[in-house]
């Protein structure tokens, strides 16, 4: 037992948990934690805005798998991380964020700087904890974190009044605890995984939707030996995207609005569905209604809530979703099941992917979008990690940009939180120094959150902002030519700001690639450049993202282009 | 269909926010709702009536299981179930003969007779939600002036 003040335990609990970076901004209600950094071993980075330290530790979390960490001071600060914390909520993204707080006999009087944060971010946490004594504060650190990372990930809130931080108590560091209420993992039912490969082997059109899920339990290895041994084509949800490798023959990369043609298309055809870890969120099926009724449907999440929430299921298995396709995959081993014959529907999908290579007609210019996230793979090494932005960049990059290594690909698909790419792309960054980290961006959203350019620069932290800017908030624009009539209103973002010039003004490196000798070029200095780059390629305003299935029409209705 | 769920919680701050505010978020809708300690001071009980087709009830017991400070969630079958709520109506008495007719009426549903006045007479009943509405609907003609209720409580009978 050691006596120490509240703050002094958080960093010492915090620590004892492996953190290494903290990123956030200090105020008065946190200045004891803040106080701390100068007396431990945790790096603290600094940003421009909170809502950027959030999206830093759920871009690190993603790409880590353990809880990024973000600060803020009370009021202000707390509410500009919402946005964060809701965002990793909506992509199970694991993410500690501790806010400070006014003293305890301050709050509810209204003090300056005080907000509710507790029932404000209530519905956007997985867990929230305000310690009310310091002695509190080791073991809200270890559950918090232990609730974050296990199960279905998710982000903790850890709200410390500043008298708290401030008081000494004498500290004990628990090993051991119990948590009631919380069992986050569930044994996956073996006579369920029976029966599912019973129906996975009697179907004549199966078919695998690998979901967010499948990433979050790393579960690659596993999808892929049974898509090879049953011979199944694989599409994902855009969270899923890069389950499986985007260059496999069995893959037909994302459903959804914005789905690859043939991933929509054999998803309508397919008689059976092994669906991993997802949420059958309406972007990814549409109305499923259309075709539901003859497809069976063999659910696997983590998260029993799920089952039966969105899509009424045959076979459902609950449990992390590695360890069923595990046992799926020692079952089929047993049986000795492994097909090599190249079936009727097999060769229909690999048929149909065939032809919507050749037809799927694209932007007539030399800067359209496919050929530019084209050249992006091209030149980007497989192991790079990209994360986007919202909008039409972000569905030309789940149309073009392929994924090869399973896991290296992140976006905020959930919330759909314009700005979230940048400050992602800087917490992948350090939880991933020795990778390439690109931001494919679009000028609407990362106008958003620009000015992490400050935090990528000071803090040494070189990504690369990959910038589709078409001057217009496109897909809004896009919309607004499909449904209302091309009444353009609040799209035009008028060439403001020069995006070469708001680099270099922050001691980053800006290049304007205007040719695809230009953008070649510009990728291959990114990449050996020491600090951060941001990529400016203008492209056509008009360019729409096709195909595009109408918001409350099923995948079987895509409008392609003409 | 009318269900009830009974959660065993954390006796602590703040969980009855959190559970109304699931109801709220997931465009749920609570019937009624009472809570009370249990004889272990670290749980309460709360119950809470709703309505909902099958898979939505399924949902808000999956949903509410998930909650990290419940520790158990049960949809009731309410054959098999004890379950009564508390009310007090106070009621209007216009002439002599209704302080009598009143009287009767909550005897004949088991009701107390408390804080009789001139023109007044207070009932409590213990009843289920169904029996409580009955005596309301034959109360109405006297005139109720006020009515308090605290929503359902229940447990499930052993062996069930």
């Amino acid at each position: 037992m050691e006596t120490m003040t509240g703050a002094r335990a958080l960093m010492v609990a915090m620590e004892k948990e492996g953190v290494k970076e903290v990123f956030g901004l200090p105020g008065g209600a946190n200045l004891p934690m803040y106080d701390e950094f100068a007396r431990c071993n945790i790096r603290h980075i600094l940003v421009r805005h909170e809502q950027s330290a959030a999206h830093m530790a759920d871009g690190f979390g993603r790409v880590s798998r353990k809880p990024g960490v973000c600060f803020a001071t009370s009021g202000p600060g707390a509410t500009n991380i919402l946005t964060g914390i809701a965002t990793a909520q909506a992509d199970s993204s694991p993410m500690i964020a501790v806010t400070g707080q006014v003293p305890v006999a301050m709050i509810g009087k209204d003090a300056f700087q005080e907000s509710d944060i507790i029932g404000m971010a209530n519905p956007a946490v997985k867990y929230a904890f305000q310690p009310r004594s310091p002695d509190e504060i080791p073991m809200v650190v270890r559950k918090g974190f232990y609730i974050a990372e296990t199960g279905r990930p998710g982000p903790v809130l850890i709200d410390i009044p500043k008298d708290v931080q401030q008081k000494e108590a004498s500290m004990i560091f628990p090993d051991e605890f119990k948590i009631r209420g919380y069992h986050p993992w569930t044994t996956p039912d073996i006579a369920n995984v029976e029966r599912a490969i019973e129906m996975l082997l009697g179907a004549e059109r199966p078919i695998i939707l690998a979901g967010g899920g499948t990433i979050i339990s790393s579960a690659f290895a596993e999808l892929q030996s049974i898509a090879e041994l049953l011979m199944i084509p694989v599409v994902t949800t855009f969270k899923g995207k890069g389950a499986f490798p985007e260059n496999h023959p069995l893959s037909l990369g994302p459903i959804g609005m914005h789905g690859h043609a043939e991933a929509n298309k054999m998803m309508t055809e397919a008689d059976c569905v092994l669906a991993i870890g997802t949420r059958f969120s309406d972007r990814s099926v549409g109305t499923f209604e259309a075709f539901e009724k003859r497809l069976k449907i063999i659910h696997m999440d983590v998260d029993p809530a799920e089952i039966g929430k969105n899509q009424t299921t045959s076979v459902a298995v609950v449990g992390d979703v590695r360890a069923s396709l595990r046992i799926m995959v020692k079952m089929l081993m047993q049986k000795a099941i492994k097909r090599t014959e190249e079936n009727t529907w097999i060769k229909h999908v690999k048929e149909t992917k065939e032809y919507w290579k050749e037809n799927l007609k694209l932007h007539p210019g030399e800067m359209g979008a496919a050929k530019i996230l084209r050249k992006l793979r091209e030149v980007l090494p497989h192991e790079s990690i990209v994360t986007t932005e919202v909008g039409q960049h972000q569905m030309w990059a789940s149309l073009f940009y392929d994924v090869i290594q399973p896991g290296t690909f992140f976006s905020s698909t959930g919330l759909g939180t314009m700005g979230w790419g940048f400050p992602a792309a800087i917490g992948a960054k350090v939880a991933r120094p020795d990778v390439p980290v690109v931001d494919i961006a679009g000028d609407g959203s990362f106008s958003m959150t620009e000015n992490s350019l400050a935090t990528a620069v000071l803090e040494d932290i070189p990504v690369i902002v990959f910038l589709l800017n078409n001057f217009t908030l496109g897909m809004v624009a896009q919309w607004q030519r499909t449904f209302y009539n091309r009444r353009m209103i609040g799209v035009d973002q008028g060439k403001c700001p020069d995006y070469v010039k708001l680099a270099e003004s922050y001691g980053a490196q800006g290049i304007r690639a205007q040719s695809m000798d230009e953008l070649d070029k510009a990728i291959k200095t990114a990449l050996k450049s020491d600090v951060a780059t941001v990529i400016d390629i203008p492209i056509d305003p008009e360019e729409d993202v096709l195909p595009f299935v109408a918001p409350g029409t099923s995948l079987a209705d895509m409008i392609l282009p003409s | 269909m009318w269900a009830i769920l009974t959660l065993l919680v954390e006796n602590k701050p703040g969980i009855l926010f959190k559970v109304t505010h699931l109801f709220r978020s997931r465009n749920f809708n609570i019937d009624s709702i009472s809570v009370g300690v249990t004889d272990n001071p670290e749980y309460s009980r709360m119950t809470i009536t709703t309505y909902g087709d099958e898979k939505q009830v399924e949902q808000i017991v999956k949903q509410l299981d998930k909650m990290i400070d419940t520790i158990e969630v049960k949809h009731l079958d309410e054959h098999k179930t004890v379950y009564r709520e508390l009310s007090i109506f106070k009621i209007k008495l216009s002439n002599a003969n209704d302080s009598m007719e009143v009287n009767k009426l909550a005897n004949a549903y088991g009701g107390k007779i408390h804080d009789v006045r001139k023109d007044s007479i207070m009932v409590e009943l213990t009843a289920t939600p169904d029996q409580i509405r009955a005596f309301e609907e034959l109360a109405k003609p006297f005139g109720i002036l006020e009515v308090a209720r605290t929503g359902v409580a229940a447990l499930q009978r052993s062996g069930a």
